[in-house]
């Protein structure tokens, strides 16, 4: 990529038609119009109408462009899903012509070569280290045999998708880059400006998300492209599938350009590590065409034979290597399945806060689509979707998982946008009569993610004689799912003594002052020790107005007190003060698991009532209710 | 990253020729400081010295964090009222229209902007009320992302009928806001309130959090300074508002008894503000303190009976084909509960809000209006 800092005269490329823009040129801004594509369809992720939202944009474009997703899927589910047929370009781009996504698309790619450039630049600044800068960069970019272990993650991963488990994501660049835009740097960046949320945004382990990151990016100053070259499964998957292209790289060996110099300046700018000046190792070239630049011979070609130096296809081919990660792969399928964590045989062992997205699919099938890409996390407009930490176990992790603790609200009845982003349909694309049980859904019943459950001890009117019923107003149902049952229960140091009686006004004595305000329309007055036989609100008065002086406390009732009801309003007849509770139940058959009521519920911490998978559609044998 | 690296080779080259030299021509003195050397360490010690102790000395927090950083906070987000007519009973107008024949639409509905107009021109005019240039903020309720067809949001052609009046009337600008349950873009779109907005020439505000701005209420009879304390409040969307119009339907509540003009005032509140459900009464009274509309439309052409205060289905909905105009929002709620076939002691914060001042809980008090707008 520097290879306009070197001096040396380059006789050849000034002979005869001088093309309009140098290959490497012309690499850098189709590396820039990618990377700049992916901030944008990140950004436009965003639900809205105007045109910098989600209005149409293909915001999985370059997700959907990736083999990897799509090969990882088909094995895992034996088809290939209608949207990621766009990965079949690239792949028969790369069968001809090599890995040029590496080089000239992979946002990722182009990420790496930026900071492996950076750092070198840096370096090559010392004065009088030119000569060691430049044995240093070749060094660094010299082949390593250490690049077969791309090949055997690949193995390992395949071998697991066959077997129903796809973990490709985890390693995937696509995937990889565009989970940690839209979960860290997104809302960091976002926060100054709030130009994408209106709140703030949380993701669960987002520190983690970003050491990843990050990490990938540092490990550039240890070797430009060190993750392209090392780990990246999808550029593996390049490597085995130009494994026949017809034109590639290489070295001219024809008398009239003379003797190659063994300069090794192609070498030292060489970002896959393909060793172009001596025996080409074809799957690691990346398409960099840095070594065309580099040539002072104008020797490097990319043409449609071999090159002159020789050529190999993989590095150090290990075919035990291989048959031993493959094996790996296909054993640990089974094993996340011994572990009881997807719920597999009725759902046991699986986490009761395991709720997925309306939409997604039973947890094995889902586990076979998930690239964990974050797009539904991404969109959700109200940012409950949330990568899993440990609710799926270690085979889900990043997963989308609900958290209706965090997010402005639980999972909006009216919105669809998590299934329709999804770009592998491990979270279908619903249509809203599916997602609401309506039209010709209607037998199926609305899409459920779980039930809410009342923690009596921690609910308001259940364990503390106050009102409440926040998640009573909101559940959005109809008929609700929550419903209530009125109580009129005696509160603490609630009794007093009658001293006077005139109308609807009494005056008390011996009624400490209370702790809430009991002129507030919820308390009510009756006489003490009425058992009440026909109707639970016989005797009782709504105390309107409740005011202490020096000598005794004054009541103002919304009517005036009737013998006939069991009122005695003589001096010194005992009173007692009641609470009108409405206690919320919850009738389980009418609970779509939305979370709303976990999320509103005023207790802040372990809320009174939280929702659990139980009952959710995708289960099917796992539901709760029958 | 190795910046620092390249300049430490320069520092070296520039110090230790100096210090050789000097050390051959005192040999004696060898390992010691000469005075020019002593005198510049010396000023750049006491500087460090002094930017250490001037730090402290300027910084000094003798006291101590105190319990809470609460800012201080506004009383109260205005009095929009009519200036005649504090004091005084308010105006109202009640309009009842028949539906609209209509028989493309199996939703047929009378025409709200119909009987807005013939409501407000019982009362004189919308020009009584906003001036030119007046700063006009709507505060509609937008609380859930549901369609304007299921009645639990405030309708968008009583959105657009109203924005439309007010910049006829000569209105600078108008705004509208809420700070809804789900997620306010979503609110806003498909409740059709944004589209009704950029339609009528509207704007927008949504709940960014810079918005809010603690406030609290002063004590008013026996409501007031308990429960909005501090709170958080949509205070940024009233900078400039001159005139504030509330535009409510009437809905069911469990909780409450109904929700009308005064409980869509609850989405002017920020924070965890669903601790006030305990004390619903108390915080809707104090909700009739913190703010005080300048006019209120209580819509009840599709009123929701049953299942609110979401709704969610259209059997929770009765038409009831009314409109009324109120300048007090106590007295339009008093009126609601009527349409709702409710005692106003079924909702005691109306009581409340009468007590603290803030209208009537017996809307016929007001002499209101009844007109009638036929087909």
């Amino acid at each position: 990529m520097n290879a306009e800092n070197q001096a040396g005269p380059r006789a050849d490329n000034t002979k005869g038609l001088r093309p309009l823009l140098r290959i490497v040129a012309a690499r850098r801004i189709s590396q820039a119009f990618f990377v700049a594509l992916t901030l944008w369809l990140c950004a436009v992720t965003t639900l809205g109408a105007s045109f910098w939202r989600l209005s149409g944009w293909q915001v999985n474009f370059i997700l959907q462009l990736d083999p990897l997703t799509a090969l990882g899927t088909m094995l895992a589910t034996r088809t290939w899903y209608a949207p990621l047929v766009w990965a079949v370009p690239v792949i028969v781009l790369t069968a001809f012509l090599g890995r040029a996504f590496c080089g000239f698309a992979c946002p990722l790619g182009a990420l790496n070569q930026t900071f492996g450039w950076l750092a070198r630049r840096v370096t090559s600044k010392l004065p009088g280290s030119r000569g060691a800068a430049l044995r240093a960069r070749l060094a660094d970019n010299r082949h390593s045999p250490w690049q077969a272990a791309k090949y055997y993650l690949l193995a390992f991963l395949l071998a697991a998708a066959c077997f129903g488990s796809l973990q490709t994501g985890l390693f995937d660049p696509l995937p990889l880059l565009f989970r940690s835009l839209n979960m860290t740097l997104a809302p960091v960046l976002d926060a100054g400006f709030q130009a994408l949320f209106l709140k703030p945004r949380h993701y669960a382990s987002a520190w983690l998300l970003f050491a990843v990151f990050a990490g990938i990016l540092g490990l550039n100053f240890l070797r430009p492209r060190f993750f392209c070259r090392f780990v990246c499964p999808l550029g593996a998957l390049f490597g085995l599938l130009n494994r026949f292209a017809p034109w590639r790289v290489g070295k001219k060996g024809d008398a009239a350009h003379g003797e190659c110099g063994n300069c090794t300046l192609c070498d030292t700018y060489c970002e896959g590590g393909c060793r172009p000046s001596g025996v080409l190792v074809a799957s690691e070239c990346l398409l960099c065409m840095n070594c065309l630049d580099a040539c002072p011979q104008g020797r490097m070609t990319f043409a449609g034979r071999p090159s002159a130096g020789g050529e190999e296809h993989l590095p150090e081919p290990s075919r035990r290597g291989f048959l031993f990660a493959a094996a790996a792969g296909a054993l640990s399928a089974p094993l996340w399945t011994i572990g009881g964590l997807a719920g597999q045989d009725g759902g046991t062992g699986k986490n009761p806060l395991l709720i997925r997205p309306p939409g997604a699919l039973d947890e094995a099938r889902f586990l076979s689509r998930c690239i964990r890409c974050g797009q539904c996390m991404r969109v959700c407009p109200t940012n409950v979707i949330q990568p899993a930490l440990g609710e799926a176990g270690l085979e889900g992790l990043w997963t989308p998982v609900l958290n209706y603790r965090l997010g402005s609200s639980g999972c909006q009845v009216q919105c669809i946008a998590c299934g329709n982003v999804c770009p592998t349909a491990a979270i279908r694309p619903l249509t809203l009569d599916e997602k609401l049980g309506q039209g010709k859904f209607a037998a199926k019943g609305p899409v459920r993610l779980g039930t809410a459950f009342f923690d009596r001890s921690r609910c308001l009117p259940w364990a503390m004689e106050r009102p409440c019923l926040v998640c009573q107003e909101l559940c959005p149902v109809s008929p609700k799912a929550i419903h209530t049952r009125t109580t009129f229960e005696p509160i603490r140091f609630g009794q007093a003594q009658l001293t006077g009686a005139q109308g609807a006004r009494l005056g008390l004595t011996g009624l400490p002052k209370p702790t809430v305000n009991l002129g507030s329309g919820d308390y009510f007055l009756r006489p003490a020790g009425l058992v009440p036989m026909n109707s639970p609100e016989a005797g009782l008065r709504r105390i309107n107005a409740a005011t202490w002086t020096g000598q005794g406390q004054t009541f103002t009732l919304d009517a005036e007190p009737q013998p006939g009801q069991g009122w005695r309003t003589a001096p010194g007849s005992v009173v007692e003060v009641l609470v009108r509770l409405q206690k919320p139940y919850l009738d389980a058959a009418r609970c779509i698991g939305c979370g709303v009521c976990e999320h509103e519920c005023p207790i802040a911490g372990l809320r009174g009532v939280r929702v659990s998978y139980e009952n959710e559609s995708r289960s099917g044998p796992g539901r709760m209710l029958v | 990253m190795t910046g620092p690296d390249a300049n430490m080779p320069q520092n070296n080259g520039q110090g230790t020729p100096q210090n050789t030299a000097q050390d051959t021509g005192h040999g004696v003195e060898q390992n010691e400081l000469s005075r020019r050397d002593f005198l510049r360490r010396a000023a750049g010690a006491s500087a460090i010295a002094l930017a250490g102790a001037g730090l402290a000395a300027v910084l000094l927090d003798r006291q101590g964090p105190p319990a809470s950083d609460a800012a201080t906070s506004a009383k109260g987000l205005g009095d929009f009222s009519m200036a005649e007519l504090r004091g005084k009973p308010g105006r109202m107008a009640i309009v009842r229209s028949e539906v609209r024949s209509r028989v493309d639409s199996g939703n047929a509905q009378p025409d709200r902007k119909a009987m807005l107009e013939r409501a407000l021109t019982a009362l004189g005019g919308l020009g009584a009320f906003i001036k030119p240039g007046d700063r006009v903020l709507l505060k509609v309720n937008a609380a859930f992302a549901t369609s304007p067809l299921l009645g639990a949001t405030t309708h968008p052609d009583l959105v657009a009928a109203m924005a439309g009046l007010c910049l006829s009337a000569g209105a600078a600008s108008v705004a509208l806001t809420d700070n809804p349950i789900h997620s306010p873009e979503s609110c806003f779109a498909l409740t059709g309130i944004a589209e009704a907005a950029a339609k009528s020439g509207a704007r927008v505000i949504l709940p960014n959090e810079a918005l809010f701005a603690p406030v609290s209420i002063p004590p008013s009879g026996n409501i007031g300074g308990r429960l909005i304390r501090d709170w958080p409040a949509l205070a940024g969307a009233f900078k400039g508002v001159t005139k504030l119009i509330a535009l409510s339907p009437v809905k069911d509540h469990h909780r409450a008894g109904a929700s009308m003009t005064l409980k869509n005032f609850y989405g002017l509140l920020g924070g965890r503000r669903n601790v006030f459900h305990q004390d619903i009464n108390g915080i809707i009274a104090e909700l009739a303190l913190l703010v005080r509309p300048t006019l209120c439309v209580l819509d009840g052409v599709s009123v929701m009976l049953t299942n609110g205060p979401t709704g969610g289905s259209l059997s929770d909905l009765k038409a009831m084909n009314v409109l009324a105009v109120s300048t007090d929002p106590v007295a339009a709620d008093s009126f609601g509960m009527e349409l709702l076939g409710r005692a106003v002691t079924e909702a005691p914060y109306i009581t409340l809000a009468q007590t603290a001042g803030a209208g009537s809980a017996d809307y016929t008090t007001l002499n209101p209006q009844f007109l009638d707008l036929g087909a």
